[in-house]
């Protein structure tokens, strides 16, 4: 095991994916940064130094350095992977796919299916999602609640340095299209990542984050560590939560999600992103039709409003999830018989 | 150089606002008192003055992420602008927007944009418009040149000349997007201008760092266009004398590459030099400018820090509904 920032299990995955496979390319805005420039060939690295030092180990034809054209890198790693290479594009901030909507709803997600099965799309793409950083309402969205309603699209939102690892790695094995989601605020997370350089996370496989028998709590991405910071409060009060990790939010992990509920009886999902439509109340559906006769009390969501992202830091932490409501919810569940 | 003293003296304020305005942010960024992301205009002062000297009101501009300056240019007011970017709820956006998202339509200034390329078609439908009402009126897109690289400028610069709408493209070329340099990212096109002449449009060029170059080329592109000829662009070649975000190490720039173009190439000593030395202004004049400014901009700061800060009800507002 070594231990490490969320950030690096990115790089180091990519790094290592890349040295294994070789037709694991990588393309997107400033990855290298300083090209043509006095600056020299890499001066950045990423803006989220998600890249650092991969264009010296493997040069300007596998670490592709593009333009502000984010249409072009998502159409170019449609035909990248329809071609015959593996690549990961990197979007910056998820809120750029507006700009490239078309090349991954209507291109990359339906190949498969449009052309009866007769092609795969090993793409990767990842963007930095999420908000904490009062960058206002075009740079802090939580986009999975667009994509996860997207058919074809595997949606994955990695929590923790190890589950980067894991979760990358089957990304980049995937032969299907995937959209990796990394929290921007948890690029300094610190971790234990395993070694193994085959550790691989299968989709759809949930992690038991905190385990309890009275309430189920189940988010993903930063607001996980609220749960669980509220979950080991309720823990000192006799009261048990499972916190469980989304990990994927397509393909979703029911089983995990119905077997928890079904010993709770209560549950409350956390997100970040908006209420209507969205993660959050998908999950409630679920619950409400398949573990209705488990239920002592109604689902709760906790989500932000339905409105956009501010800008002030008062009125951005009055928008986000915050540990104290995710705990009103949970008494609530319990304050049914 | 047939410009007034007034019109001079003008001139010369409204980009020291700016510059000061700027240089300030750059110290008190460092007091972790100002959140979020903010993007520098510091150095391109000329462009923003040069463009906005020539506009009444009811010509509209688009900005980018690196806004402040286009918005002080086009009359946005200096202590609604602090306070927005200090995140305060009596700022020009009420806090919601911050320094990236700042607009005021009532000096027909429709946003700073967080989007790179945005601009582009959101000035086009502003210029068809003002077309519509026929007053002679005209819409202008400020882009960088990381922006030209987006297809959202080149369906807005064809969709322009298609629907011969008085919009101008004001290319800034600050040799970098982000931390890449333009050589890299605009290929092997020599400029962006010859992109725009490529749609068939009447471009210009002019140097970015020279306020009287600027302000008379944008004399001869707002003729043409108010005349009726449909859109037309413009590329400045300018600097920016700060990193692309604060707090950027800047990595990719030359050795002494920022000294030396705060030495040769600042609008600001470059327009000082000029009118001292045609006699047209007098040092004093332009340093009792300085210390009005100074004095502008502290009082700005001191404003911004004493003003009311949002309410967590705030969220709900300006938004038709909220659940
Ligand atoms: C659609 C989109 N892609 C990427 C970004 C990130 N980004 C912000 S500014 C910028 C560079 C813009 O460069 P340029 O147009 O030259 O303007 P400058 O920063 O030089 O003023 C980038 C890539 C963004 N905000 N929006």
């Amino acid at each position: 095991m070594a231990r490490m920032m969320y950030r690096d299990a990115v790089v180091s995955t990519i790094a290592e994916e890349m040295e294994r496979d070789p037709s694991v390319v990588m393309l997107g805005e400033d990855i290298v940064g300083g090209m043509g420039t006095p600056g020299g060939p890499e001066a950045i690295g990423g803006i989220w130094s998600t890249s650092t030092g991969l264009f010296g180990k493997f040069g300007a034809d596998r670490v592709i350095d593009t333009p502000i054209s984010e249409s072009a890198i998502i159409g170019a790693a449609a035909g990248l992977a329809l071609s015959g290479k593996r690549p990961i594009a990197e979007l910056m901030f998820a809120d750029f796919i507006g700009v490239s909507l078309d090349q991954i709803w209507n291109q990359l997600a339906k190949f498969r299916y449009m052309f009866g099965g007769k092609s795969r799309c090993p793409a990767v793409i990842r963007m930095a999602y999420g908000a904490g950083y009062n960058a206002a309402a075009q740079h802090s969205q939580s986009v999975h609640q667009i994509l996860t309603g997207m058919p074809g699209l595997k949606v994955v939102m990695p929590s923790t340095p190890a589950d980067v690892k894991g979760l990358l790695r089957t990304a980049i094995r995937d032969d299907d299209p995937v959209i990796f989601l990394e929290h921007k605020a948890l690029y300094g997370m610190k971790g234990e990542v395993p070694d193994d350089p085959d550790f691989t996370i299968p989709y759809g496989h949930a992690r038991l984050a905190r385990a309890g028998q009275d309430v189920t709590i189940i988010s993903s991405g930063l607001l996980l560590g609220f749960c669980e910071a509220v979950a080991d409060k309720l823990a000192a009060e006799g009261i048990g939560c499972d916190v469980i990790d989304l990990r994927t939010t397509s393909p979703l992990d029911e089983e995990t999600i119905l077997d928890s509920v079904e010993v709770t009886g209560r549950v409350v999902v956390v997100d970040e992103a908006p209420p209507r439509c969205g993660l959050a109340g998908d999950i409630c559906a679920l619950i409400a039709n398949k573990a209705f006769a488990s239920l002592k009390a109604p689902p709760e969501a906790v989500t932000p409003p339905h409105t956009p992202i501010p800008f002030a830091r008062e009125l951005e932490s009055a928008y986000l999830p915050s540990a104290d409501k995710i705990e009103a919810a949970v008494r609530k569940t319990l304050s049914w018989r | 150089m047939q410009l007034s003293r007034e019109a001079l003296l003008g001139a010369y304020r409204r980009m020291k606002v700016i510059r000061e305005f700027e240089e300030r942010l750059h110290v008190e960024i460092q007091t972790g008192e100002i959140a979020g992301f903010t993007h520098l205009y510091c150095g391109q002062e000329a462009v923003a003055v040069g463009v906005c000297d020539h506009l009444s009101v009811d010509d509209k501009i688009v900005s980018t992420h690196r806004g402040h300056g286009h918005c002080l240019a086009k009359g946005c007011d200096v202590n609604g602008m602090m306070k927005e970017i200090w995140g305060s709820r009596e700022g020009l956006c009420k806090g919601k927007g911050g320094s990236m998202h700042i607009a005021d339509l009532d000096q027909g200034m429709l946003g700073a944009n967080g989007i790179v390329g945005a601009g582009a078609p959101i000035a086009v439908g502003a210029a068809i418009s003002l077309k519509i009402d026929g007053q002679g009126k005209v819409a202008i897109t400020f882009s960088g040149d990381g922006a030209c690289n987006q297809g959202t400028t080149f369906e807005a610069m064809n969709m322009a000349v298609v629907t011969k709408a008085p919009c101008i493209f004001v290319f800034e070329n600050n040799h970098y997007s982000e931390h890449t340099g333009f050589e890299y990212s605009v290929g092997t096109a020599k400029d962006i201008a010859s992109r725009a002449e490529a749609f068939g449009m009447k471009v210009w060029r002019g140097d970015g760092t020279d306020f009287f170059s600027v302000y008379e080329t944008m004399r001869e592109v707002l003729d043409y266009v108010r005349a009726g000829n449909g859109p037309a662009a413009v590329e400045f070649d300018t600097e920016r004398f700060f990193g692309h975000f604060e707090g950027d190490p800047q990595r990719y720039r030359g050795k002494g590459e920022l000294e030396r173009i705060r030495e040769t190439r600042d609008c600001l000593k470059r327009f000082r030099e000029s009118v001292t030395g045609a006699k047209l202004l007098t040092d004093a004049d332009l340093d009792a400018i300085d210390a009005e400014v100074m004095d502008t901009i502290e009082a700005a700061v001191e404003a911004a820090r004493a003003a009311d800060r949002p309410t967590p009800q705030d969220v709900l507002t300006d938004v038709y509904i909220s659940y």
